[in-house]
Formats: structure tokens, C-alpha cells, sequence
């Protein structure tokens, strides 16, 4: 009807006094549509961290409803952070971080290079590729406990076909220099489909006639992937790192399920760690200081990881 | 040779097809494993060298789904011969079956629960996406961070006060608690992608349904919603596949009435090492998301990313 | 005919009994999941005829069972109505609440604690320990032992090589030090075409199964909790030389003489290895010892049981298992669930449960005299229950388990650290838990 430009803001509606006579103002439309989703969260994510935090200033077990609760300050964060156990989970994570996200990297952009080539019938191929991210965790960590088994597993069978290693001499879950790695690789079995996706709709992203520029310049094939693929790609990429980081830090489920945070501590993660804590010795107050701990320092890293993002995306 | 300078040759085609198969071909090898080794008899699971061919059975789902007791001879005789095929399986080992599992509860529970949740997280996430996405929100940049942070807190430190809240408000092991948790930590995936749907949906549309006189509520429903449908429906389906899939909150804050299938399906294993029937549990779980994975292809990347990767 | 009279009239009785009770129950019976389950059920269909409730269960595999039983009670669920829980909840369930002291209940219906074996009342029924505070029943007596290849030790071959190198026959051991020599006899060798392998020990890290392993050898060698005459001073009774050399020497069990990928096994996986033909000797509680005489592989006098040899100072202990079984303090059919108690603490019940698998307590059931003929492993259990230490039943035993699942799993399979510094570390957890309780 009306000849509307494009320029205009989103949905101002008409000032004045002809916003009453349309039932609800936007003020009242907004609140009541956003109000449910900020209650729900505000109860069941910002209250309990509150109460996180006061209870980590106690000694309160939830085991004991009848024990009195003593006010013990800062005591269960001076405790954690001199508590080598603390600090050689924070090792495990560390490197489980580390080690999956440059296999993960590496990989997913491996792949997503070479489903870029558009071959036939990628589709398919694809879609495969991307079935075992979309398991849960749990249930793959307990199904590759009996892939890994050293007798009867079908790991070490393929790895003895590979190379003529006897398949009973490892056990990549009981050995403390095998569960590491052991870890890692279901991790990257699961999660490099997500990565390789991120790569190639960053790859997608650039226009051909960047290409077919640096081709009339003559720059070689090499010189255009690192100087045109790789920077374009970067943004996307370093969204995949900072996903993937903060799912791993927070990983609990697959680890717990393959390895229960052995053999001895060597992959009790920080997660896993905090279930002891708090699930098994019942240790409600310190595991609440954990918990706060934890939550800092995932949500400092990802701030500055973010801003860096930013800028990269601005360039 | 090509015609077109980005266009790959046929080698580098043919060269990143094989590569790319032999990928897919090794990375789908641990799943196909398991759905076989459902299907084996439970010393043809644990054979060495492994077996790939086998004779396949029952008796994995049989076991999945039943309950049995061992009885003496004598009892057996009692009882008389064995009439069904799966009383037939289970005679094998001087056992009887006792009744049900507690397997088709739990996946029944891991129904209710993914899809309420569901529901109510794509529900609330499309009226708080619109209203991001429309109006003028105060702080509206500081709450989307806000929503997004919700995810970074790791599970087991959350489950820590939820715990607690739970025991006090008799919400521990219930439908309802479960419901109302991954609802909420869903929300910040759905608000995240559903905003980013409903920007891209023109504000003209609206904007003239306004002036002929439709109040906001009925120019949100009648015709935002309509176009809203396929991201709703991509929505829907990730929000599904993550209250599915959960574990933590489960395992910790369900038990006998509540307990979803991811923190049941090890246990099945039971106490003489029943491989066929953890898989066969594992593989009856993992259909509803291969189905989902397959019909979704193609939104994959959004769900996955929050939205922030469009394609 | 005399037991058949026997059961009617004590049906009848019963019946008469049950017959002022009020309405019907559906109760439910929280337990773990494995074979003495499946025969409480069956017998519990006793139970439903007589008394009109009727019985449903909810039983866990016990790598799970603590875990998923102990957060069931700690949030004040109602799922169980009676608990067959482990011996070492005992002390928190009692001073947390979780479950219903029965004095006054045993003192009514005449049931009482001398009637059953004095080291499962200490140890499954009483907290504080050695006081007559009772919150469950002895339900299921369970103790550390062992089974060996009685047809391999049979093998002339064999005896005459094992006695050319060790200079004795090759019998049931009768100290730690036999027993290593025997597994590492037996290690990688070849029998009917397969290699076989020592022994199968307890390694598991995620619930309580490498303390139980390891207690079970410790004891042995002089390991204490405590200072006899105070109480909580672990201080060279947790650390001293006895328990260094014991730890030790099941560091070197571990290494020499299991299977490979032995380094998280359990229950479940000591049986599997025993049923399988991989071992020669396995450490198991006496549960299983059922489940191996009706196996193909290893049944009909294949399997000998022997209970848990003497240490270096001639000291023999064995850690025990086994469960009492109490009503839960959160249910609401806590009448109907009692009546469940007083029907299993009968004789006759008792005696059924015994031949259906289950390890009764009673004493008229395990000191009659044809018990130990009634089964092959009936002597060695009786024998074992006689020598039972227990770990600490403290309402923080979690935490104290945890933690001597820590260091333990650390040190054996892990190779971190000696033994020494794995029981001083075990010491210090220890005292920081106990101060925290205020029992330091």
C-alpha cells in the first residue's frame, strides 16, 4: 500500500496516541515476552550461582540436614587453590583442551578444504561425517569403553592389523601414558564434524572473484591459501575454537563415562573432580568454591577470547 | 582444462572425494560396530579376533527389554517347555524371563521430558527472540551476553544449588523439575537462534499489518510466526537433541520415577558384562537423532553455532 | 513331609498375623542388581501371598549403586520404602536420618540380634559401632575370598613342576606368599591351548572396589584404622611397616600375575575372568561363588574356594561385604515395610533363602550341622565370616573411601609414588576429614 523505504528502524509503530487503540503497547508486549525467559533464567541460573557463591563461604554438606553450618569465609578458596589435586585436574584439562582443539582444527579443516572441492555426492559423505556429534556423550563414552577393551575391543584389533602390534600388550584406558590420549581421540572422533562445518561455511563465505583476482595476479595456489583462505577463514575458525573450549572445559559426561578419571587421577578433568567433591564426599562449601573458581575462569578466558574474535572479524 | 579458474580439476575432485570417504568410512566404523554387537549373541561379542561375521539374534533386545531369573533345573521342568521365541532365547541359560525392564520407562521418560522441555524453551524463545529483535529493549546487547554466559557454567557446578533448590521445593526426580531445567538452559540456544530467524524475516510485512490496524500481538502471530515456521522447526529439533542427550543434570537429580535414558543405558550392562544389550540399548537411542541429523542437514550449521554462522 | 507341615503351618500363622494389618502396599525394595536380587524376588512372592502388599524393586548395578542410592536417600526421596543398602552407610544413614531405628521394633515382634552371626550384626545392623543401636537387618552376609582352578592344581604335570620349583605341593596357599608364588606360577602359561594368567584382583577406581581388594591383603599384613585404645590416631597404624609392605605387595600382584587391562575390574569383571578360563586364582566376594558352580566352563568341582591366606606375622582377616536391610525414614508405608522385616527375620524364611542363593545370617541357618555339606563353598564362607574387619562406617565413609580409592589406584596402577607416601597421604586425608567432623 504504502510506498515504505528500507531505511526504516525496526518496528517503531506509530507514535502518539494511535498506539493505545492497538490492544497492548509495545512496551507491554515486549515485557510480557521477554519476562517469562528472564524469570526462568534468573531462577534457575542467576539465583543459584548466588547461592553458589554464599554457600562456598560455609562449610555446609548437603548430607547432613541436621549439622549446624559454620560461616567460614574464604577458607574453601584458600583450601582449593593449594589443593594439588585442584591443580593436577586443571593439568588434565589443560591438556585434553589443548589436544583436542588442535587435532580438532586440523582436521575439520582438512576436511572442510576437501568437501569444498565439491566432489559428487559429498552430500552424502557429509552427512555421515557429522553423525557421531549428534550422540550423547555419555552413551559414547560407555560404548567406547568396550571399543578400547584390550583383548576384545575393536581398537586395538585395528591398530594391531595397522601395524602388527601384539592387541593385548596395550590398554589405551588403563594405561596412565595411553588414557590421555585415549580421551582426546573420542572427544576428536566426536566433535570434528562441528569444526569441519564452521570451516566450510567460512570457505563457503568467500567469493570467488577474490580467487579469480589473485589468479589474474598470478599468485600461486600456495600463496592464495595462505594469503586469501586461511586470514577468511580465521573469524570462523576462532568461533570454533571458542566453542569447542568452552564445551571441553566443562566436559563431564564422555570422560566420566570412558575413563571415571583414570587410571589413578591422570584424566579426572575439573568436572569430574567438582562431582566428587560435591556428589560423592558431599563436600557442599568447597564444592561451591570449585564451582565459582571454575565459572571465573571459563567466563574471563572466553571475555578476552571474544574480544580478540572481535577484532578479527573487523578486519 | 577447467573452465573456470576456482573451479577444482577432476584429479583434485576425485583426490578429495577418496579422501573424504575414507574418512567417513573409518569415522563411522565405532558406530556400525555397535549396532552390529547388538545383534550378536554375548560371547560373539566378546570373541577374539573380533567377529565381523557372525550370526545375528535377538538376544541382545531380548535381554534389553526383560528382566529374568535364573531357576534350578527342577523349577525349570515345572515350568514346561519354552513357548515364545524370546522364553526360547532366554532358556538357553536356565533363565525365565520375570517381567519388564525398566528401559522402555526410561526411554519414555527421555520422550517426555526432551519434548516438553522442548516445547516450552522454543515457546518462550520465540516471544523473547521477537521482542529482541523488534523493540527497543533496554540493555538488550548486555542481556543477550547474559543469556549466552548461562551456557558456560559447567553442569555438574549448577547441578550443585539446583540440587539443593530441588530437595526444597519436592521438585527432586519429577518430570516437571527435569522439564523446567533443560528448558531454561535451553533458552539460550533458542532465543539466540530464533532471533537471528526473525531478523532476517523483512519488518515490512509487519509494519503494514500494523497500519491496517492489527494490534502487536496479532502482527507476531499472524504474520511473523507463519515465516518464522522452518526456524522454529530447526530450533525445535536442536533444543531436542540436547535435553536427549543430557547426562549430567540427569544422572544427579533423577532417580527411580525421572531417570531419562543416558544415565540408565550403562548400567544395563549388569553384572555379567551383557554387551548385545548395552548396544542394543544404545543403537534404539540413538535412532530418533540419526532420523533428526539426516532430515536436518541442511540447518545443521545454525543450530549448531547459535546462529552465529549463517549461511 | 515335616518341612512341607512346617511351611503350611507357618504360612498359616502367618496369615492369622497378617490379617489385622491394615490396607494393601505396593512396596518397593531399592537394592543392587546382581544375582541375590533376582532371589529375593523370588522369594519375596512368599511374602505378597501372606500378606496381600505387593513388592516392586528398583535394583542398580553396583558400580552405580552407591552413587545413585546415596543421592536417592541425601535428597529425601520417597522411591524406597525398604533399603538393602551397604554396610558402610550404616553410620551416615543412622545420624543423618535416612533410616528407621528398629529397637523398639525388634523388642516388639521378638526378634532378636543373638540370633544372627555377631560380626553382621556389628557390622551390617549397629551404629555406633558395639552398641545396641540397630537400624537394619542382617539381610545378606558377604565376605572377600577366593576360588581357584581345582582342576588345573589336579594336573599331575603341573603339581610335579610347581613342587620341583617351589618345593611344596601345589595346594590351597596358606599365606600371601604362597599365594604369589602360585599366580606367578600360572602366569602367561599355556593350558589346553590358551594362555592363562595369576590371578584376578579388585582394581576398580570409580566406586569402592580397589579398598576392597586392597583392604582385604592389608589387614592381613598389620594394617589398623585406628589406635586400639584411641580412637581416630591413625598415625603408624594406617602408615605403619605392615601396611606399607602389604600395599606392596599388592602393587606387585598386580604387576606380576592379572590379566591384561586389568586396571579397573570389579565384580563383574573377577567373575568373567574366572568363568572364561583366564585365571587361575580370583578375589571375589562369596556372592558369586553361587554362579560358579552351575557354570559350564568352571562348574561341577571345577572351582575350590579357600578363604583369605595369612599374612607375613601369621595375622588373617578378610574385608567384608554383605547388607542389612532397613526401612527408609522418608517412606510412607513404613507399617507395611516392617512387616516385611519381621517376615524375613523368621527361621524358615531364613532357611529358604539360603538355598535359593541368598548368604543368610541367621545363626540357626549357618551353624546347623548339615550346612557345610549343603554346599561346596559352605565351609570356606562359614570360615571367612569369622575372620571379617570391616572399613570405616563414619558418616563421612564416602569421603573417606574416596579418598583411599585415590591414593590407592594412584599408587598400584598408576605407579605414582611408594607406599609409604601413598599411606601418609591417606593419613592426612583421613585427619583433615575427621577434623572437619569434629572427631579430631
Amino acid at each position: 500500500m504504502t510506498d515504505e523505504t528500507t531505511s526504516r528502524s525496526p518496528a517503531v509503530a506509530p507514535a502518539g496516541f494511535a498506539r493505545k487503540y492497538r490492544g497492548l503497547s509495545d512496551r507491554a508486549v515486549a515485557w510480557l515476552f521477554i519476562g517469562p525467559s528472564i524469570f526462568l533464567l534468573l531462577a534457575i541460573n542467576i539465583f543459584p550461582l548466588i547461592w553458589t557463591i554464599r554457600l562456598s563461604l560455609t562449610n555446609y554438606r548437603a548430607n547432613r540436614t541436621n549439622a549446624d553450618v559454620d560461616w567460614v569465609g574464604l577458607r574453601n578458596y584458600e583450601r582449593i587453590l593449594t589443593d594439588p589435586d585442584i591443580w593436577n585436574s586443571m593439568q588434565a584439562t589443560a591438556h585434553f583442551l589443548i589436544w583436542t582443539l588442535v587435532l580438532q582444527v586440523l582436521i575439520g579443516f582438512g576436511l572442510a578444504y576437501l568437501i569444498n572441492k565439491k566432489f559428487k555426492g559429498n552430500d552424502l559423505w557429509t552427512t555421515i561425517i557429522v553423525l557421531p556429534m549428534m550422540l550423547s556423550p555419555a552413551v559414547v563414552g560407555n560404548f567406547w569403553t568396550f571399543l578400547y577393551q584390550p583383548q576384545i575391543g575393536l581398537f586395538n584389533y585395528v591398530v594391531a592389523f595397522l601395524s602388527g602390534v601384539d592387541p593385548s600388550s596395550f590398554s589405551m584406558i588403563g594405561d596412565v601414558n595411553l588414557a590421555p590420549w585415549a580421551i582426546v581421540i573420542v572427544d576428536t572422533w566426536m566433535w570434528t564434524p562441528f569444526v569441519m562445518l564452521i570451516c566450510l561455511a567460512g570457505l563457503r563465505s568467500i567469493p570467488d572473484s577474490i580467487y579469480e583476482a589473485a589468479e589474474c595476479d598470478r599468485a600461486s595456489r600456495w600463496r592464495q591459501f595462505w594469503t586469501i583462505t586461511v586470514p577468511m577463514t580465521l573469524p570462523f575458525l576462532m568461533l570454533a575454537v571458542l566453542f569447542r573450549g568452552i564445551e571441553n572445559f566443562k566436559m563431564f559426561d564422555l570422560v566420566v563415562q570412558l575413563t571415571g578419571g583414570g587410571p589413578g587421577s591422570i584424566t579426572e578433568l575439573t568436572s569430574i573432580n567438582l562431582k566428587r567433591e560435591a556428589f560423592e564426599k558431599w563436600r557442599t562449601g568447597y564444592a561451591s568454591a570449585y564451582a565459582v573458581i571454575l565459572f571465573v575462569t571459563v567466563f574471563g578466558l572466553a571475555s578476552i577470547y571474544v574480544k580478540a574474535l572481535n577484532k578479527v572479524k573487523e578486519r | 582444462m577447467s573452465f573456470s579458474v576456482t573451479e577444482p580439476s577432476r584429479l583434485q575432485k576425485s583426490v578429495a572425494g577418496a579422501l573424504v570417504v575414507i574418512y567417513a568410512l573409518v569415522t563411522i566404523m565405532p558406530l556400525a560396530w555397535i549396532i552390529a554387537t547388538g545383534f550378536k549373541s554375548p560371547n560373539d561379542a566378546i570373541a577374539y579376533p573380533p567377529k565381523v561375521v557372525f550370526e545375528p539374534t535377538l538376544e541382545g533386545y531380548v535381554n534389553l527389554f526383560t528382566t529374568r531369573t535364573r531357576m534350578s533345573p527342577d523349577a525349570l521342568e515345572e515350568i514346561g517347555p519354552p513357548e515364545t521365541w524370546y522364553d526360547k532365547i532366554v532358556r538357553q541359560y536356565d533363565m525365565v524371563i520375570s517381567g519388564p525392564s525398566r528401559y522402555g520407562e526410561r526411554f519414555l521418560n527421555s520422550v517426555i521430558i526432551g519434548f516438553g522441555s522442548t516445547f516450552l524453551s522454543v515457546f518462550l524463545g520465540t516471544l523473547a527472540a521477537y521482542a529482541f529483535s523488534r523493540f527497543k529493549v533496554p540493555l538488550k546487547d548486555d542481556l543477550m551476553f547474559f543469556i549466552l554466559s548461562t551456557r558456560m557454567m559447567p553442569p555438574i557446578a549448577v547441578a550443585i544449588p539446583i540440587f539443593l533448590m530441588f530437595r526444597q521445593l519436592g521438585l527432586s526426580d519429577t518430570h516437571l523439575g527435569m522439564i523446567l531445567l533443560y528448558t531454561a538452559v535451553n533458552l539460550s540456544l533458542s532465543v539466540w537462534l530464533l532471533k537471528g530467524f526473525i531478523d532476517e524475516i523483512p519488518v515490512e510485512y509487519e509494519e503494514a499489518a500494523l497500519i491496517d490496524g492489527y494490534t502487536r500481538f496479532q502482527a507476531f502471530y499472524k504474520v511473523v510466526l507463519p515465516q518464522a515456521t522452518t526456524g522454529i522447526a530447526s530450533t525445535a529439533i536442536f533444543c531436542l537433541i540436547f535435553a536427549w542427550n543430557e547426562y549430567a543434570f540427569a544422572v544427579l537429580l533423577t532417580s527411580g520415577t525421572a531417570q531419562t535414558a543416558p544415565p540408565f543405558i550403562p548400567t544395563i550392562i549388569g553384572v555379567g558384562k551383557d554387551w548385545p544389550a548395552v548396544a542394543a540399548g544404545t543403537t534404539l537411542f540413538l535412532v530418533p537423532v540419526m532420523v533428526f541429523t539426516i532430515l536436518l542437514r541442511k540447518h545443521l550449521l545454525r543450530g549448531i553455532t547459535f546462529g552465529a554462522v549463517r549461511k | 513331609m515335616k518341612s512341607i507341615g512346617l511351611a503350611s503351618v507357618a504360612a498359616a500363622s502367618l496369615a492369622v498375623a497378617f490379617s489385622g494389618s491394615a490396607k494393601a502396599e505396593d512396596l518397593t525394595l531399592c537394592w543392587a542388581s546382581w544375582d541375590p536380587a533376582n532371589a529375593l524376588v523370588e522369594l519375596s512372592k512368599d511374602f505378597e501371598a501372606e500378606s496381600g502388599h505387593s513388592m516392586s524393586f528398583e535394583f542398580v548395578p553396583w558400580p552405580n549403586f552407591a552413587d545413585r542410592m546415596l543421592n536417592e536417600l541425601n535428597s529425601g526421596g520417597k522411591l524406597c520404602d525398604l533399603m538393602i543398602g551397604d554396610s558402610q552407610w550404616i553410620g551416615g544413614s543412622a545420624e543423618n536420618g535416612h533410616y528407621v531405628k528398629l529397637n523398639d521394633f525388634f523388642d516388639a515382634e521378638g526378634i532378636k540380634m543373638d540370633d544372627f552371626i555377631d560380626a553382621t550384626v556389628t557390622g551390617y545392623s549397629e551404629w555406633p559401632k558395639n552398641t545396641p543401636n540397630y537400624w537394619a537387618l542382617p539381610a545378606f552376609g558377604d565376605v572377600v575370598g577366593w576360588t581357584y582352578r581345582k582342576d588345573w592344581f589336579e594336573r599331575p604335570e603341573l603339581q610335579a613342576e610347581f613342587k620341583e620349583k617351589y618345593g611344596r605341593d601345589l595346594g590351597v596357599p596358606a599365606t600371601f606368599a604362597e599365594l604369589k608364588d602360585i599366580a606367578e606360577f600360572f602366569q602367561e602359561r599355556e593350558i589346553d591351548g590358551n594362555t592363562v594368567y595369576g590371578a584376578s584382583i579388585y582394581t576398580e577406581r570409580g566406586s569402592e572396589g580397589i579398598t576392597m581388594g586392597a583392604m582385604d591383603v592389608l589387614y592381613s599384613f598389620g594394617f589398623k584404622y585406628e589406635n586400639p585404645e584411641k580412637a581416630y590416631d591413625m598415625e603408624g597404624f594406617v602408615n605403619g611397616p605392615g601396611a606399607v609392605a602389604g600395599l606392596e605387595y599388592y602393587k606387585e600382584l598386580y604387576e606380576c600375575c592379572t590379566p591384561p587391562g586389568s586396571s579397573n575390574g570389579y565384580m563383574s569383571e573377577g567373575i568373567d575372568a574366572f568363568k572364561s578360563g583366564q585365571v587361575a586364582l580370583q578375589m571375589n566376594f562369596a556372592f558369586t561363588w553361587p554362579g560358579f558352580e552351575s557354570d559350564a566352563n568352571v562348574g561341577n568341582g571345577k572351582t575350590g574356594y579357600f578363604v583369605n591366606p595369612a599374612g607375613p606375622d601369621g595375622e588373617q582377616f578378610a574385608q567384608l561385604g554383605g547388607q542389612g536391610i532397613s526401612v527408609v525414614s522418608y517412606s510412607d508405608k513404613q507399617d507395611a515395610a516392617l512387616e516385611y522385616i519381621k517376615w524375613f527375620a523368621q527361621p524358615d524364611v531364613q532357611a529358604k533363602w539360603w538355598e535359593m542363593g541368598g548368604f543368610s545370617c541367621l545363626k540357626a541357618v549357618t551353624l546347623a550341622p548339615d550346612f557345610p555339606q549343603s554346599q561346596p563353598y559352605a565351609q570356606t564362607f562359614l570360615d571367612s565370616m569369622a575372620i571379617v574387619k570391616d572399613f570405616w562406617a563414619e558418616p563421612s565413609y564416602a569421603t573417606l573411601l574416596q579418598d583411599t580409592q585415590k591414593r590407592f589406584h594412584d599408587y598400584v596402577v598408576a605407579g605414582n609414588g611408594t607406599a609409604q607416601e601413598a599411606l601418609d597421604g591417606l593419613v592426612r586425608d583421613w585427619t583433615e576429614t575427621f577434623e572437619d567432623d569434629g572427631k579430631l
